[in-house]
């Protein structure tokens, strides 16, 4: 079986920066002539990298929908792809763009404009997972069996992720960035973000618009804010303004065990290494200070730092390169269902699923109806554990389940979508076609972990229609 | 002195001493109220997982590592040698293939399951073993037997046999025969009458498919047991498999096992691949996958 290639773009829309990547997956059939099928993703490289742009704003809480297309358009023609080649990739609407009032409308844009399956997704905790990948993070924790914690300090959040062994152990966000304070050429304050502004109060600090700055005071107000950071980390307990500053809708930072490494990315990563020439302010705002504040703090003298891969691109080469995954390549799918979008994920306790084993219709067609209404979707995706290697009596008695919960509590016109993390969706689908024929389709795929919360979009089969591909996560707006 | 009888001697030496000492030393066992001590599995997969070095500096990641392979990897050494257990848990591990050579498959299985049982021209198990060539060939009773039993001219003809693991057939025949029955049923594809082949290799697929004049032939049989999994079956196709005919015609599906392709989904997976044989009428190298 020949190799099959992917053309991925990665779209980052910060809150200070816009930026583009187009990357190349190189799907590959891995296993032996003499066993079943299996697809991998077995290359990822990065074929464009456009512009930093500065995210285009008409004051400061509406992104300007135009010309970010304007912009867009222009990077796709530089790249010399059209969006009708891009099979897949990410629009990541991060930091605080993600909480802007027109963020849900210009993710219709961009979705229509970038390509046929490429999502659009938001979510502090999804960002700081992709920036830990396109840093390198999650590889090095992989190489060296070791916990890493990457910090992505952007303009208005950094997100942190931490990998041990390559898995994701914790993630979290803060308000704390770069742009938390803007100033023009003569140094005079022209915005304070809310988040910089408790802490400012916290020091005793008056800082106000339309005033010149006072670099002392700013240098207090960075070196706070990277008090907050080391707490994340650890170091003290959290305190009042740290408490304050957790981004809202992100997982509160839990670490389960020690970090080893530090790495950095995001634009301040950058101001890390550059700080010491001779201007303050050369991006118009406090990135330079605070990335000074954290590279003379507490975190780099006690863990070992690991050079990044990425720095301010980390975020959009992850978006690019590592929100695709691919599904088991024994799967089940009928024609003509595919593509889906923003299925919420229904999800099940052990104790539960063994429950649909056995038949309890009412369970599931219970929990069918729940997870529409509150996601206000039409239909949803059943994700289930499976077995590692059931019988064909189980098998059966699930598919009995799953085909009659979905006729009590689904439309009759949509199709019946399952997902598994263990392999058997080919043997599971043959049973739920036989029960629904004709009645309505189905879509059954594996080996995909899915997490309760998390949105699952499902592309098109690929690879000799061997596989399809997943792409799981959250979906997080205003 | 003979070896054979050297070891007899040996053998009731060594059982009239413990006898003696049984009688002296341990009372209770005479009594019957011998304490039963419950020696852990050496091949169960919570046995293997432990690790025997004494101080790993990354325990975490020698876990990691001992759970993507099965190779006995972190069990430290004696010297240069083995340490006791690995050299116990090898050996238990080829006590567990020795078995699935040389078991019968359970007769209540095949029963249960339906399938009547015919045998090659190997005569007993020593047979199957040192003559591959006779586990390939049938007699004129067993011929007529197939003929007769089994629906002629099938569009498939599954079937399955002991090969040189019963206890492939006997993890894996229940779930897989099922699946792959009802895989072909959805593309309106009826199998031919199972049945079993005691004593069998692969090529008597040809045999089969001849007597039969199958379109298709499709043996579930079990592999060679290895020290890492005593129980793993292949599935062998054949588009109009003829005796005498090339290797490369023989499509194969391998490591059907618990802790390699479940059986269910291996048997989904060969139905739809049945289905294409009989579409594009080619198997093995000639079938484009």
């Amino acid at each position: 079986m020949p190799d099959y290639q992917l053309i991925s773009v990665g779209i980052d829309l910060g809150t200070t920066t816009t930026q583009v990547v187009f990357s190349k997956l190189v799907l590959r059939n891995t296993s032996s002539y003499f066993s079943l099928p299996r697809m991998d993703i077995v290359e990822k490289k990065v074929v464009y990298t456009g512009d930093v742009h500065f995210t285009p704003l008409t004051c400061e809480n509406i992104i300007d929908n135009e010309r970010v297309r304007a912009l867009l358009e222009k990077e796709y023609l530089k790249a010399g792809v059209s969006p009708r080649e891009v099979s897949t990739g990410a629009v990541i609407i991060t930091g605080e763009s993600a909480r802007r009032e027109n963020a849900r409308a210009v993710a219709d844009m961009l979705e229509e404009l970038a390509g046929d399956f490429v999502v659009t997704t938001a979510g502090p905790d999804l960002e700081a997972v992709l920036a830990g990948k396109g840093s390198g993070a999650r590889d090095y924790s992989e190489k060296y069996s070791c916990t890493v914690a990457n910090l992505d300090i952007g303009g208005g959040t950094t997100n942190i992720a931490v990998f041990s062994g390559g898995e994701v152990v914790a993630k979290g966000c803060y308000n704390i960035g770069g742009r938390l304070i803007k100033l023009d050429e003569d140094g005079v304050v022209r915005h304070i973000s809310r988040s910089a502004e408790i802490i400012a109060q916290s020091l005793g600090l008056r800082i106000a618009v339309g005033e010149k700055a006072d670099a002392e005071q700013l240098r207090r107000i960075a070196c706070r804010m990277n008090d907050v950071l080391e707490q994340a980390l650890g170091f003290s307990p959290e305190d009042e303004v740290s408490k304050a500053l957790v981004t809202q809708g992100s997982t509160p930072l839990a670490l389960p065990r020690r970090i080893d490494c530090i790495s950095f990315s995001g634009g301040v990563a950058d101001c890390m290494m550059t700080y010491g020439g001779d201007r303050l302010f050369p991006y118009g705002d406090i990135g330079m200070l605070l990335g000074r504040a954290v590279a003379e703090g507490k975190l780099l003298r006690r863990y070992k730092m690991i050079n990044p891969a990425q720095t301010i691109r980390a975020t959009v080469i992850g978006a690019g390169s590592h929100t695709i995954n691919v599904s088991g390549s024994t799967v089940f799918c009928d024609k003509g269902v595919l593509p889906l979008k923003n299925l919420p994920a229904l999800c099940f306790s052990k104790s539960e699923e063994e429950r649909l084993f056995v038949g309890e219709v009412q369970l599931l067609s219970d929990r069918i109806r729940d997870t529409l209404e509150q996601s206000a979707q039409s239909n949803l995706l059943v994700s289930l554990r499976g077995e590692k290697s059931p019988t064909y009596q189980r098998v059966k008695g699930l598919a009995h389940c799953l085909a009659q919960g979905a006729d009590k509590a689904l439309a009759p016109e949509l199709p019946l979508l399952v997902c598994l993390q263990a392999d058997m969706a080919k043997a599971l689908g043959h049973q739920l076609e036989s029960l629904l024929a004709g009645k309505r389709s189905v879509i059954c795929i594996d080996c995909v972990d899915i997490q309760p919360g998390d949105y699952v979009d499902i592309g098109v089969p690929i690879g000799e229609g061997l596989v399809v591909p997943v792409i799981v996560k959250t979906l997080l707006f205003g | 002195m003979s070896d054979q009888a050297m070891v007899a001697e040996i053998v009731a030496e060594v059982l009239r001493r413990m006898e003696g000492s049984n009688s002296t030393a341990n009372p209770e066992v005479e009594s019957g109220k011998a304490e039963v001590v419950n020696l852990p599995d050496l091949t169960s997969s919570e046995q293997r997982s432990r690790s025997l070095l004494a101080d790993p500096v990354d325990p975490e990641a020698l876990a990691r590592m001992m759970g993507k392979t099965a190779a006995r990897i972190g069990i430290g050494r004696a010297g240069p040698r083995l340490k006791t257990k690995t050299l116990l848990t090898l050996r238990a591990d080829h006590a567990v293939a020795s078995d699935a050579v040389h078991a019968e498959v359970n007769p209540d299985l095949l029963e249960r399951l339906g399938l009547f049982t015919v045998q090659t021209r190997c005569s007993c198990r020593n047979q199957h073993l040192t003559r591959p060539d006779l586990g390939r060939q049938f007699g004129e009773e067993a011929l007529a037997e197939i003929k007769k039993r089994c629906n002629p001219r099938p569009k498939v003809q599954v079937y399955a046999c002991d090969g040189l693991s019963s206890r492939a057939v006997e993890d894996n025949l229940e779930n897989i025969l099922p699946a792959i029955s009802h895989g072909l049923s959805r593309h309106g594809v009826e199998i031919g009458t199972p049945f079993f082949v005691k004593y069998g290799r692969v090529p008597a697929m040809e045999a089969i498919s001849e007597a039969l004049d199958a379109e298709v032939t499709c043996v579930l049989i079990g592999e060679r047991p290895g020290l890492a999994i005593a129980g793993s079956m292949s599935a062998y196709i054949a588009y109009r498999a003829t005796v005498g005919m090339v290797e490369s015609r023989r499509t194969v599906i391998s490591n059907i096992h618990s802790r390699g392709t479940p059986a269910v989904e291996a048997g989904a997976y060969i139905a739809d691949l049945i289905h294409k044989m009989l579409t594009e009428k080619a198997s093995g190298l000639d079938l484009k996958l």
